[in-house]
């Protein structure tokens, strides 16, 4: 399977009576924009804004972020199941608009929404702090259920992110990346003297307003599956997730997913990269004890020499993690795992919830209880008075003089355990 | 009383009750509402039971 | 030039071996080898400008009138920083040293740094001050002052440690976030390469031990029994009156339900931000489990069910919190004559 991926250098959004691309350009026509939500009866009203790197401005309670993406050669769409039906993606060319992202933001669904900062303290953590974000503030009907508000947000957000990601189907890219990923047969072959690597990628799947998507699939009511890596990069996962916006993966981040990268980088180098297995976080014990056996069984017949096993969420998902884990272990499979850290604001506490001598080898992506202080910004884009509320937040988060003191937790995607970003902990 | 036992075995706790679902130990939505209470009477009677019962170490009573 | 405190035994201080150790603690008139050792090794940079000392036999029988002479001893010489031991596998000068460098950083807030051998239950300290692992016996002096000298110069100079694996020093297990030079995921996939390659790595988080209990012996007779209601699963009167925060608590409420028969939606919510609440909303005897306990206390299966119920959400709530709130409740539970609770997790 062999996926291009064109990168379009976006530079700059702007609204104007047109929209299109010119060089590194994004030109939006605002109605244009407006329209496309207000299509859902359920949305009362949008208010459209861009946040630039370096600017003073903070963008909260965030829900999720997606980066425009459109299929130019091959099967299918982005956001199969989605924004196109489902079909198998992940083949042919797929163009993307790097370096903005599309942004949605309303008034809170859950308690767990984020905070992005685009200057100052806050956006030393957040990757979004680097992309030009083009923000939905999106108000709902009266009397709208949360989970459905939820909804109604995410897909306004999967409905524009193709609409723009449209404007680059006839752009040349500036650069193009190619992924292309072996068959079984072909690998064994080719690489017979490397390492076995695979990928065990934990999807939040803990019941309403924590849950992910594969291929319009509700992950919570799947068995641990495989999907192919490059199908990832297509869309084939969407975020649906209310949880702590530290460590919760918002679409981009899969889209963008960093491990898939770092095994591509690798493949037939130092090791051959032979697959990706899906296994969701769900709340029911059984669930659990039946997806970990399945991972474990999965990698031993894959015959897989080590896993990289990725996190998503804290606290009962800890279990997760540390059941994939063991069983892989106990498989002869060595894993590597990827987390973060909850040891209280001092560090002094455990940080897990669940541990094993099994887990010798972790990656973390920092304490995400540590308090940090976010300057007061010129502009809020969506509706500051929920900070005291978010996780992460407490009452009086929201200093008097328009300043946040708060957990490193309400940072979107500030503790990643894709390990998206360079944070960590000793 | 809990739903996730393994991390209640690992940080500790002596008596420990599995439980139906994280966001509903003691209940299920999908009964009605007096086999619902039922189902809960007969997991806190069984947390009676425990704390009834002398054990030496970690016990789980299933 | 940085003025440095040194703390050491009787035996290091020359005034002898175990049948001297219940010597109480006093300030040397001139400093000895040991002290000198570590001056040679600072090179100018730093000072040890006094030396005190303590019987270790002293320390271990007197130890609270030890510490606080020992730190007024250090805090009228005011230094930069101060040293202790190193100590070997000697237990109880390891005690000593870990303590009195555990208390000085603690009281006076003054950067400690102690060294001694890895079984040396001196390192239960090695949360509260910096130890250097050592050799396990007076041999490695050397050695030892080698590695502490330049941490002492560090920490004198006040500047912050880096790693531990990098510095040298013992695991504090305070966790201190840092930004790498790599992201997660090249970092995960390097360390999977040299894990698969049987190289040595380090982990970034090793993994913690929980405590353990013993278990309580059961209760007698439950038809007597005063039996309390506790959960983390958040469940609290409707509006959270203490605003208990949806993650990483800091508090936990005590609530009254003397005469309430069962929890409503109308009176009780959960808190609780990391599990979708709509269940727990709707009814929350679904978490606390009044409207059974009523019933038991009623038919008289229990003795009865404790006016109050304490709750938090442990939604990514540190386990010393926790801890520190259950250490705390469980005194008035005790107070209250309760016999047993029922603690239920979400």
């Amino acid at each position: 399977m062999k996926l291009e991926l064109g990168l379009i250098h976006v530079t700059d959004v702007q609204f104007g009576p047109e929209s299109k691309i010119e060089g590194s350009v994004v030109y939006l026509n605002e109605e244009e924009i407006k329209k496309i939500v207000l299509e859902d009866e359920t949305i009362k009203s949008v208010k459209l804004d861009i946040a630039r790197p370096g600017e003073s401005v903070r963008i909260t309670p965030v829900k999720d972020v997606v980066e425009p993406r459109v299929k130019v050669e091959g099967r299918g769409g982005v956001f199969p199941g989605w924004t196109h039906k489902v079909d198998t993606v992940g083949e042919g060319k797929t163009n993307v608009l790097k370096g903005m992202a599309v942004v949605t933001t309303g008034k809170i669904v859950g308690f767990q929404e984020g905070v992005i900062d685009m200057v100052g303290e806050g956006a030393k953590y957040t990757p979004f702090s680097k992309t030009v974000n083009l923000v939905l503030d999106i108000e709902p009907v009266e009397g709208l259920k949360q989970h459905e508000y939820e909804k109604a947000v995410r897909l306004a957000n999967l409905k524009v992110s193709t609409a723009i990601g449209e404007l680059a189907r006839n752009i040349t890219p500036d650069e193009v990346k190619v992924y292309e990923h072996d068959t079984i047969m072909e690998g064994i072959k080719k690489y017979p003297d490397l390492p076995r690597v695979g990928y065990v990628l934990m999807l939040q799947s803990q019941g309403l307003l924590h849950d992910t998507y594969v291929y319009g699939v509700d992950a919570k009511q799947t068995l641990t599956t495989m999907i192919m890596p490059t199908e990832i990069f297509d869309g084939a996962i969407v975020s649906g997730n209310c949880v702590s916006a530290c460590d919760k993966n918002p679409t981009y981040i899969h889209e963008n997913n960093p491990v898939v990268e770092e095994l591509f980088a690798q493949h037939g180098k130092t090791l051959n990269f032979v697959g990706v297995i899906i296994t969701n976080e769900n709340v029911y014990l059984a669930d659990k004890m039946r997806s970990s056996d399945w991972s474990a069984k999965l990698c031993k017949y894959l015959g897989l020499d080590g896993v990289i096993i990725s996190q998503e969420g804290f606290g009962n998902p800890d279990t997760d993690l540390i059941m994939n884990c063991k069983k892989i272990e106990a498989e002869g499979v060595k894993t590597v795992l990827i987390t973060d850290e909850y040891a209280g604001q001092d560090g002094a506490s455990q940080s897990l919830a669940d541990a094993d001598v099994a887990a010798d080898a972790v990656v973390t992506g920092g304490n995400a209880n540590v308090v940090v202080h976010l300057p007061k910004l010129d502009k809020v884009i969506g509706h500051i008075e929920y900070v005291d509320t978010i996780a992460g937040g407490w009452s009086g988060s929201l200093q008097p003089d328009g300043s946040i003191i708060a957990e490193l937790q309400v940072i979107t995607s500030s503790t990643n355990e894709q390990g998206f970003g360079k944070l960590s902990a000793r | 009383m809990c739903t996730v036992t393994p991390i209640s075995l690992t940080v500790g706790a002596n008596r420990i009750v599995p439980t139906i679902a994280i966001p509903h130990p003691l209940g299920n939505p999908a009964l009605d509402h007096d086999e619902e209470k039922k189902l809960r009477r007969r997991l806190v009677e069984k947390a009676l039971k425990a704390l009834q019962t002398p054990i030496d170490d970690q016990t789980i009573f299933e | 030039m940085y003025k440095i405190v040194h703390y050491i035994n009787q035996f290091y201080a020359g005034i002898g071996g175990e049948d001297h150790a219940d010597v109480p603690p006093a300030k040397m008139a001139e400093i000895p080898a040991v002290s000198k050792a570590f001056n040679a090794a600072f090179k100018g940079e730093a000072e040890i400008v006094a030396t005190i000392y303590c019987g270790d036999s002293y320390f271990a029988e007197n130890t609270d009138k030890a510490l606080n002479e020992i730190c007024e001893m250090i805090k009228a010489e005011n230094p930069d920083m101060v040293i202790a031991g190193p100590a070997f596998n000697a237990g109880r000068y390891g005690f000593a040293a870990g303590n009195v460098a555990a208390a000085v950083k603690a009281q006076l807030g003054i950067p400690t740094l102690t060294g001694m051998y890895e079984e040396n239950p001196g390192t239960d300290y090695k949360s509260k001050t910096i130890i250097v692992p050592t050799k396990n016996s007076a041999a490695g002096m050397r050695d030892a002052v080698a590695k502490m000298a330049p941490l002492a110069l560090k920490l004198a100079k006040g500047e912050e440690l880096g790693p531990y694996y990098v510095e040298g020093y013992m695991y504090t297990g305070i966790r201190k976030n840092l930004f790498e030079e790599e992201r997660g995921a090249k970092r995960a996939v390097d360390m999977m390469l040299k894990k698969l390659a049987g190289e040595p790595f380090i982990t970034e988080f090793p993994m913690p031990n929980f405590d353990r209990v013993a278990p309580n012996p059961p209760v007698a007779d439950i038809t007597k029994a005063k039996i309390a209601l506790c959960t983390s699963g958040g469940i609290v009167p409707k509006g959270n009156p203490d605003h208990i925060e949806s993650s990483s608590a800091s508090h936990y409420g005590k609530y009254d339900i003397e005469g309430v028969q069962y929890l409503t939606s109308e009176t009780y919510q959960t808190a609780h931000g990391g599990y979708d609440p709509v269940y727990a909303n709707e009814d929350p005897n679904r978490v606390l489990p009044v409207d059974v306990m009523r019933d038991l206390e009623r038919e008289g299966k229990i003795g009865s069910l404790h006016r109050y119920f304490y709750a938090t959400v442990g939604n990514g709530t540190a386990v010393a919190n926790a801890k520190k709130f259950a250490a705390e409740y469980a005194q008035e539970l005790k107070a209250d004559g309760v016999d047993a609770v029922i603690l239920t997790s979400t």
